[in-house]
């Protein structure tokens, strides 16, 4: 299979990274050599593999409903770009 | 367009559609803290204050799940019907949005925590049964706030990582009337479950709606557009309304519909494609890296089962079969959990059809005029219990009842006490009774004559005259007695 | 007396013991030395400063109970560390302060540990060479112009230069061995869930360990013990009984089964490393341990399905970075263009790259061939481990395919790049502990590594047959310091 530069824009919009004709150039050669290598597991018979769903050798913890962080909107903001006294600030969301 | 109560059709030239509704209802789950992190829930909170580091997506924060909500997912499945899966997964749904800090949503895909269950419908023309596809447990996001800052969008992300239950119905709604009667049968369910307060003005419950249409007797269905984020049951109706005509348009004009998300402007009453959405639709699911997959025991479910309380649908069937009321009475009844618990504690003491009356008559109108839900009626069950207790042995009659229980709305007061204070008890006394009936035969000689010579509809004459001088307080059954002893 | 920075972290922690040395000393020869190393580019950011004040206050008042009592540490930048920038190598990150602390790191400080500063690495941990770091290369103090290898570069760099006595770095798919073998030192790829991954930046969730590296074995069992821990803020985190895996260690293998798996072998293998392998063997035969020859059908097939479910997992990570709560924003007219400028801007080539293949390997229509398909392939490489554990004890394989190369040499070629880390990827994805240890030197005079592989959480094998075999091979690093 072969990646092609409207798929490349494709999912530069999908991934939120602009990118632009030459940097998409390098960009479908760089795949389309990474793919070339990865698609040798199309040798590989998997129809009847269960795939792997974690490798952690437990089970999911639970935790108890308890309320154990309480205001600490100053710390949350204070690495934000842009931000008022109570709010993170971004530029105008275009529906 | 006809609407009739169990058909709900739009007639467009020679042609007659159906109109097909699905729903995705989307429940906050009733807890102390979120999903995955230990901030609070609470409504109404000052602007991210209520967000923890794993809500904001700090780096290297990491999720760990609300025993709590799993309980209560498991409940409102079991409250549903429905099937429990011992096993499910949570999934990540990537998109980009100012309001979703992590850049996903932790949601259950392709494995839900709740299968295929139902919910009965009592509709005027009998019950209806709806299928429920699905219930899984998801984050909720943040708030995008567009109208303060002209230039800005400002994000609040005290709901971020909320726990939210997603209830997916078959498309088996049919009209306005059954999406109404669902969306409250299905909020009454988790309201007795206690796992939802259903509360539409502070969002705990909102639905995606899908609508589709076609020719009556068409079996398959029509191309579906997904109504988002609709947040009462008005605006539900409003938009399926709009939406299945313009789809009706669409199609009489020859075109055809396309599938796509659309939003409903509540200011224009209209729907309208959200395209922006559409670029980013693709999204990306794929199990959490950073979870387990969620494993339950039947213990863990049979622990659950045996809690669980009795059902809106059970408990109409008891009524009806124990206190021998209506089916429509029962379903007024037990609607509410917090109705059904008031009358079976007014009928504890009491004559289950003075009750039944009062609760549905007196007691709703006040609480529908005070604007009250009846957790917070101001007459306790025990006085309203009292109150009919004092009818039923004579003590007052039902007119003065009314008059006791306007006052006992402002206060609660004990009935005994207003009507001691008052002076209103009920006399019953018949050698006092003559008294007061022997001054009205007296006063009204000429009345007493032409009742004698036949007009008979006099009667009610001296009734009303001993009620009157005794201030509404004789015993109306006693003066009708004696009455006719001495006219006679 | 030798040397401060010469002495290990077992040793440095007997003498401050003894009172032989107080933790002022060991820290300040420390700061001089990193002070006149900057040539290197080991630290991103340093807190000397910091360091010099709390070594002072440890002294006043130390606690000998402590397993690293007032010993001075750097640790990789990916580890959050409070009030003190976290950059992960990334530019994106280039001004955030935590106002956390990763598990990890807090272990150290727990135990008695000062923070030096925070390394080089790859950005977001991916590379193999630290060429991908916004900060710019690290340079290996095995030769000017040398990767030290990635992710952990910064680390390994810093480590073998004598910059910090022990450090910590994380592995993802071999970010700690791999530069442990190109720098002559040891490190340790933990079992999954044995260190909480908490407050560490996140490559790849299902893969991420942190992990000790050290100069030799008994400082890494040490290193082990005291940053592993059961933590309920990570959901993966396993919980069972940490041993004292220093206090442990036990020279004697007499009678391990020792496997030796064929595939290996087969990846166009260059003499001198095959012969690097066979003097393994014949060490740990002398000592008495069983080799058997043993099979891994599937290890060819790690590389690309460890290619597929880390950049996919990647791309999930690294949406959080948008430029709306931290770190770096380029201004746009609305929300996307401002999400679409900051990320363009804001990460490097290596990982927009790897974004891109994540994304790509799980949108609409590919998700079952790729990812799907490398989660089955995942399972088979798990199931081939554990098939082998049934007769072996451990496994001995070499740790890279190569040497350390020069800086430049692979950075267009991305492919040949990720080669690097073929014999390390496969124990990542089976969630198993490996270590690297020195093992000899190739025909330019640069270190080569031999890894030893264990069944899951036996961490303590593992460390013994590295410690039986580092004793026979008695390496020494002998690095000049061309660069003071
Ligand atoms: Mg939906
Ligand atoms: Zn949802």
């Amino acid at each position: 299979m072969t990646i092609d530069l409207k798929t490349i824009k494709h999912i530069s919009k999908l991934s939120r990274i602009s990118v632009d004709d030459e940097k998409a150039k390098k960009l479908e050669a760089d795949l389309n050599s990474i793919f070339l290598f990865i698609e040798k597991l199309n040798e590989l018979e998997t129809k009847n593999v269960e795939p792997l769903t974690s490798i952690a050798e437990t089970t999911l913890q639970l935790r108890k409903d308890e309320i154990k962080t309480h205001n600490i909107r100053e710390q949350v903001l204070k690495n934000s770009p842009d931000k008022n006294k109570d709010f993170f600030v971004v530029p105008k969301v275009v529906e | 367009m006809s609407k009739n109560q169990s058909e709900y059709l739009i007639k467009r030239n020679n042609n007659e559609y159906e109109v097909v509704i699905g729903l995705e209802v989307h429940a906050q789950v009733l807890s102390e803290s979120k999903l995955f992190s230990s901030s609070s829930t609470k409504f109404g909170a000052e602007p991210n204050t209520q967000v923890s580091l794993v809500d904001a997506a700090f780096p290297g924060m990491l999720p760990v799940i609300n025993e709590f909500c799993i309980k209560q997912a498991v409940k409102t499945g079991i409250g549903l019907k429905a099937k429990i899966n011992k096993k499910s997964i949570f999934d990540r749904k990537n998109y980009f949005y100012a309001d979703l800090p992590q850049g996903y949503q932790i949601s259950q895909y392709k494995n839900p925590i709740v299968g295929e269950g139902s919910v009965v419908l009592d509709l005027p023309s009998g019950e209806k049964k709806i299928g429920i596809e699905r219930l899984h447990l998801e984050q909720d996001a943040g708030k995008s706030i567009h109208d303060i800052d002209p230039q800005n969008t400002l994000v609040d992300l005290n709901r971020s990582g909320v726990a939210l239950m997603e209830i997916v119905s078959k498309p088996d709604l049919r009209s306005l009337e059954e999406v109404n009667a669902y969306v409250k049968k299905l909020r009454s369910i988790m309201r007795y479950l206690g796992t939802c307060d259903g509360n539409m003005q502070e969002g705990s419950l909102r639905a995606d709606v899908n609508v589709s249409v076609r020719k009556k007797g068409q079996k398959e269905l029509g191309t579906r557009c997904e109504i988002k984020n609709v947040n009462s049951i008005k605006f539900m109706q409003m938009a399926i309304e709009y939406e299945a005509n313009r789809q009706v348009d669409v199609i009489e004009e020859g075109g055809s519909i396309d599938q796509e998300t659309r939003l409903f402007d509540t200011k224009k009453n209209q729907t309208r494609s959200m395209r922006s959405k559409e670029d980013a639709h693709d999204y990306r699911y794929f199990p959490d890296p950073d979870l387990l997959p969620l494993e339950i025991s039947d213990k863990f479910i049979d622990e659950l089962k045996k809690n669980i309380p009795e059902l809106p649908d059970e408990k109409k069937k008891r009524f009806i079969e124990k206190f021998k009321l209506s089916a429509y009475e029962a379903n007024i009844l037990v609607s509410d959990n917090e109705t059904s618990k008031y009358f079976e504690e007014v009928i504890k003491e009491s004559d289950v059809k003075i009750s039944t009356n009062w609760i549905t008559g007196e007691l709703f109108a006040l609480l529908n005029e005070k604007n009250l839900e009846i957790s917070e009626s101001p007459i306790s069950a025990k006085n309203l219990s009292k109150l009919i207790n004092l009818i039923k042995d004579g003590t007052i009659s039902g007119k003065i009842a009314k008059s006791v229980f306007e006052i006992m709305a402002d206060g609660n007061k004990d009935p005994k006490k207003i009507i001691e204070e008052k002076g209103l008890k009920q006399q019953s006394d018949p050698k006092e009774l003559e008294k007061l009936i022997d001054k009205v035969i007296n006063d009204n000689q000429d009345k007493v004559k032409e009742y004698k010579s036949g007009k008979e509809k006099l009667f009610g004459f001296f009734v009303g005259q001993t009620m009157k001088i005794s201030g509404g307080k004789a015993n109306p059954k006693l003066v009708n007695e004696i009455l006719k002893k001495k006219l006679t | 007396m030798t040397n401060i920075i010469d002495l290990t972290l077992v040793e440095l922690v007997n003498k401050i013991k003894k009172k032989e040395i107080s933790s002022k000393e060991i820290t300040k020869a420390y700061v001089d030395r990193c002070k006149k190393s900057k040539k290197l580019n080991t630290f991103i950011t340093d807190d000397f400063d910091n360091a010099l004040k709390k070594a002072d206050k440890f002294d006043k008042k130390p606690d000998f109970n402590k397993k690293l009592p007032g010993i001075p540490i750097a640790v990789k930048d990916l580890f959050c560390t409070k009030d003190l920038k976290t950059t992960a190598g990334s530019k994106i990150l280039s001004n955030f302060i935590p106002s956390y602390e990763s598990t990890v790191t807090q272990n150290l400080w727990n135990e008695g540990s000062i923070l030096l500063g925070k390394l080089n690495c790859d950005e977001f941990a991916m590379g193999s060479s630290n060429e991908t770091s916004f900060f710019g290369n690290v340079q290996s103090p095995i030769g000017k112009g040398l990767v030290p290898g990635g992710s952990s570069g910064g680390s390994a760099s810093a480590l073998s230069a004598k910059l910090t006595p022990v450090t910590v770095g994380t592995d993802t798919g071999g970010s700690i061995r791999q530069p442990a073998s190109f720098t002559g030192t040891v490190g340790l790829k933990p079992t999954y869930g044995s260190c909480s991954r908490y407050g560490i930046v996140a490559f790849a969730s299902s893969l991420d360990q942190a992990g000790p590296m050290t100069r030799n074995v008994k400082d890494c069992a040490l290193l082990f013990e005291v940053i592993s821990s059961y933590d309920n803020k990570d959901s993966t985190s396993v919980n069972f009984k940490r041993a004292n895996y220093s206090n442990k260690l036990n020279k004697s293998i007499k009678g391990k089964k020792i496997g030796i798996p064929k595939e290996y072998r087969a990846e166009g293998m260059s003499k001198e490393i095959d012969e690097l392998w066979q003097r393994g063997i014949n060490i740990v035969k002398e000592s008495g341990a069983e080799i058997l020859d043993i099979s891994l059908p599937n290890t060819k097939y790690a590389l690309p399905a460890y290619y597929i479910v880390a950049p996919a997992e990647a791309s999930s990570n690294l949406a959080r970075y948008d430029g709306v709560k931290y770190g770096f924003r380029s201004p746009g007219e609305n929300l996307i263009d401002m999400y679409e400028k900051t990320r363009s801007e804001g990460f490097g080539d290596e990982v927009k790259r790897r974004i891109m293949i994540g994304t790509y390997v799980l949108s609409s229509g590919y998700y079952d061939a790729y990812y799907l398909k490398a989660q089955k392939v995942r399972q088979l490489i798990k199931n081939d481990f554990d098939e082998v554990y049934k007769k072996v004890d451990a496994i001995l394989t070499p740790s890279t395919p190569t040497s350390a190369f020069t800086i430049g040499e692979k950075t267009n070629d991305p492919v040949s790049m990720y080669l690097n880390d073929i014999f390390t990827v496969p124990i990542n994805l089976a969630g198993l502990p490996a270590i690297s240890i020195p093992a000899g030197l190739d025909s330019k005079g640069y270190p080569l590594g031999l890894q030893i592989i264990g069944k899951a959480f036996d961490e303590q094998n593992i460390f013994n047959i590295a410690y039986s075999m580092e004793e026979k091979i008695n390496f020494k690093n002998e690095i000049k310091s061309w660069w003071m």
